[in-house]
């Protein structure tokens, strides 16, 4: 608390100085911040916002189109069946990918040799691209001529990707073995944070690993599970390259996920304005669920962890 | 306070901006080369064996002979192209040859004035317009315009099959649609997949419903879809082809896993040729393809080929085809005058020259080419390419691919259904209703 009442002091004695140019002349640092966002984030969403408005078919000219493509798009069931896939991949990922990661960023996090070693075999996922997991497991998978038959694994030789259940499942699996490192370099950073003097005292008063990691760890961890939730549900939003090489949506619209959706609306079927929609529906999505997710860790975000250390 | 605010606007900013950095990731990245620098022009085409070689060749030798005005071309994967050269050519960021299979799409593009009027240009070159199959021309014209030149070879879809398990079975190729559904148990039996099917790329799907709507209804119901008379897909002999088909599923009559099966893999081709499947419903073009991947298994004369059997009552000629009548090249309209003048240069002097006409054979395809009977009849692949010749250029109706014929609104929403009537995720009546919806878009 002290350190922000000085920085203060000196932010106040500065203005009563008069160096108020200075404090302009550092606003105008942030102008290629802002014009990149204006560019890249705040055009393309007016842009799409008056699209979700027009006819259009990516080709020819853009002609109004008043709200018909709002009611063709929100009465289609194609829509709620994407929404409902969307949310049910997300939530499913969640369950999956927090519990690993967390364990994984907990056990990487210890300063053992062979916990290291093993740490650089899990980030490796981290390495590829998503066309080139989706590629590689695709390959894998197939059921004629993938590894089940390759090694002679009756139990592998699934059509994994041709029945929608099991497209679904392994679409999240596959989600997760690409982003779990990730998270767990979240996880490890997190642990690391957490002071040594802490564990300590719980051993003195007798507390056993487990006890240390409910009590300690999970509890001193929750920014960081909120983070790592954040990106996690928010990026959920946006996966496309996976599935879209994996399944292309398919079977049928078993794994036709919103933003995918919203590709093969706007560049497959030519119909920018429905696409449009579904864009501004994932952008809504998007804000809801990073507020919410922000309201969870509490309002004292600057409140200590570490309170009487 | 101060810091809780800017965490969130950044967090704001990372929700608004991630809908949009995928769209322009995965559509916007046109990274091929717009147009070529100096006099040339540049061109997308499709990447796969022996076409891709045969056409480089034809560009190396018109650049070799046109110093200054050499085509620069670009490859790209079947399924990504068709949305790619879309993209580019909205974005104005066109090659200034644009490849195609006419139809619905080339209709768009004309409608839009994204490509240019050939017409007068084929009225001042009719050497040029009288050497390609006249029926090449109908899936280029648009509004009694030609947009553009037909060229490669015909298409058209036929029955694949392997010989060695067919006599290894005892059994001849299906001539009725009951002889199909008995070598399916014939083949399951022996373990055998009936039918190698590529059912991720859905226009391979496609092609059974063309085939089986085409014999018991006849040309008349594709042509009254293609006109958009109203309640055209609700025709009785749609519902009996998505019957049909689902009954074909149901019995598993092709391949466990088709639809995780991609057309561009090939991985359907190679079931064919290592035997794990029997038959294969597949366009012309895969003939060389075999050849090339199947070690032996076209020149050895084991991969048989038939037309689509006959349904029983059908109303259509069992002589009808389906498949692509040629495939198209357009000039951009946005292409500078310079670019133009040497597509159109190409065009006459560098894609269909003798050398290319003979490679296409020599790969087992038919050019659409006039007066080419001689040299089909010297080929080693005679017996095929004579069986295409005949069902290309003497079929009563040839049928050009629906999803091309169609405009590409329509033509997603077929091949969205199709893919579920395949599932059996709907049924042939909810996929007749479904397309009836998009009639007229």
């Amino acid at each position: 608390m002290s350190a922000t009442t000085t920085h203060r002091a000196t932010t106040g004695s500065r203005n009563a100085d008069g160096t108020g140019q200075q404090k302009s002349a550092l606003a105008w640092l942030t102008l290629p911040a802002v014009i990149f966002f204006l560019v890249f984030a705040v055009v393309p969403l007016v842009g799409v916002l008056i699209l979700s408005f027009a006819n259009w078919d990516g080709i020819g000219a853009i002609g109004a189109a008043g709200m018909e493509n709002w009611t063709s798009v929100l009465s289609d069931p194609e829509l709620y069946n994407s929404l409902g896939l969307t949310f049910m991949i997300m939530i499913v990922s969640w369950l999956v990918q927090t519990p690993i990661s967390l364990l994984l960023g907990v056990f990487t996090a210890g300063t053992q040799r062979y916990r290291a070693a093993l740490a650089v075999l899990y980030f490796l996922p981290l390495l590829l691209s998503s066309a080139a997991v989706a590629i590689a497991y695709k390959a894998l998978l197939d059921p004629n001529f993938g590894l089940a038959m390759g090694l002679g694994l009756p139990f592998l030789a699934q059509d994994w990707l041709g029945v929608p259940q099991l497209a679904v499942g392994l679409v999240i699996f596959v989600i997760a073995w690409q982003f779990v490192p990730f998270h767990t370099l979240i996880y490890q950073g997190g642990v690391r944070q957490i002071p040594k003097s802490l564990y300590e005292a719980a051993q003195i008063d007798g507390a056993g690993t487990i006890k240390q990691f409910f009590h300690i760890t999970l509890p001193q961890l929750k920014y960081t599970i909120i983070t790592s939730s954040t990106l996690m549900v928010v990026g959920s939003l946006t996966y496309f390259d996976l599935i879209f090489v994996l399944t292309g949506g398919g079977p049928g619209n078993s794994t036709r996920i919103l933003a995918l959706d919203m590709y093969l609306r706007g560049f497959r079927a030519n119909l920018m304005g429905p696409a449009s929609v579904i864009a501004v529906i994932l952008v809504v999505i998007g804000l809801a669920l990073a507020l919410f997710l922000q309201r969870l860790g509490g309002k004292d975000k600057q409140g200590s962890q570490l309170e009487g250390m | 306070m101060k810091q809780f605010q800017s965490s969130r606007r950044s967090f704001l900013a990372l929700a608004a901006i991630t809908p949009f950095a995928a769209m322009a990731t995965t559509a916007c990245g046109t990274s091929g080369p717009g147009s070529a620098s100096g006099g040339g022009a540049s061109m997308w085409f499709l990447s796969g064996e022996p076409n891709q070689t045969t056409i480089q060749k034809a560009v190396d030798a018109f650049g070799a002979a046109n110093a200054d005005n050499k085509i620069a071309v670009t490859y790209f994967q079947n399924d990504a192209f068709k949305t790619k050269i879309k993209t580019a050519i909205g974005a104005g960021q066109a090659p200034t040859i644009i490849y195609g299979w006419g139809g619905g799409t080339l209709k768009s593009y004309a409608e839009a004035n994204q490509v240019e009027d050939l017409t007068s240009w084929f009225d001042a070159n009719p050497d040029l317009k009288n050497k390609f199959f006249p029926s090449s021309f109908g899936a280029a014209t648009v509004n009694g315009k030609i947009y553009a030149l037909p060229n490669q070879y015909i298409a058209p879809i036929v029955l694949f099959y392997n010989k060695n398990l067919f006599d290894k079975a005892g059994v001849q190729p299906p001539k009725t649609w009951d002889d199909v559904m008995s070598l399916v148990k014939t083949f399951n039996d022996m373990g055998v997949a009936p039918f190698s099917l590529g059912g991720q790329s859905r226009w391979t799907s496609m092609m059974w419903l063309q085939y089986l709507l085409d014999r018991i209804g006849g040309p008349e119901v594709f042509k009254a879809i293609f006109d958009g008379k109203p309640n055209a897909w609700m025709d009785p002999a749609v519902i009996e082809t998505g019957t049909k088909i689902q009954e074909l599923v149901s019995a598993d009559g092709f391949i466990k896993g088709f639809s995780s099966i991609t057309a561009d893999s090939k991985a359907d081709q190679a079931l064919l040729f290592t035997g794990k499947a029997a038959m294969m419903l597949h366009g012309t073009w895969t003939f060389g393809a075999m050849k090339k991947d199947g070690q032996n298994f076209v020149q050895n004369g084991k991969l048989g080929f038939a037309a689509f059997p006959t349904i029983p009552g059908g109303k259509g000629d069992p002589k009808n085809g389906v498949g692509n009548p040629a495939q198209y090249m357009s000039i951009s309209a946005k292409a500078t005058d310079t670019e133009k003048e040497t597509a159109k240069k190409f065009f006459k002097d560098g894609i269909m020259t003798d050398t290319v006409i003979d490679a296409y054979i020599e790969s087992g395809s038919v050019p659409i080419v006039n007066g080419i009977e001689d040299k089909l009849a010297s080929s080693p692949d005679k017996d095929f390419l004579n069986f295409v010749y005949d069902l290309g250029k003497n079929a009563p109706n040839f049928q050009q691919s629906w999803d091309q014929a169609l405009s590409p609104t329509a033509a997603e929403a077929l091949l969205n259904n199709i893919d579920q009537l395949f599932l059996k995720s709907i049924t042939p009546q909810q996929f007749a209703e479904n397309m009836n919806a998009t009639l007229g878009k």
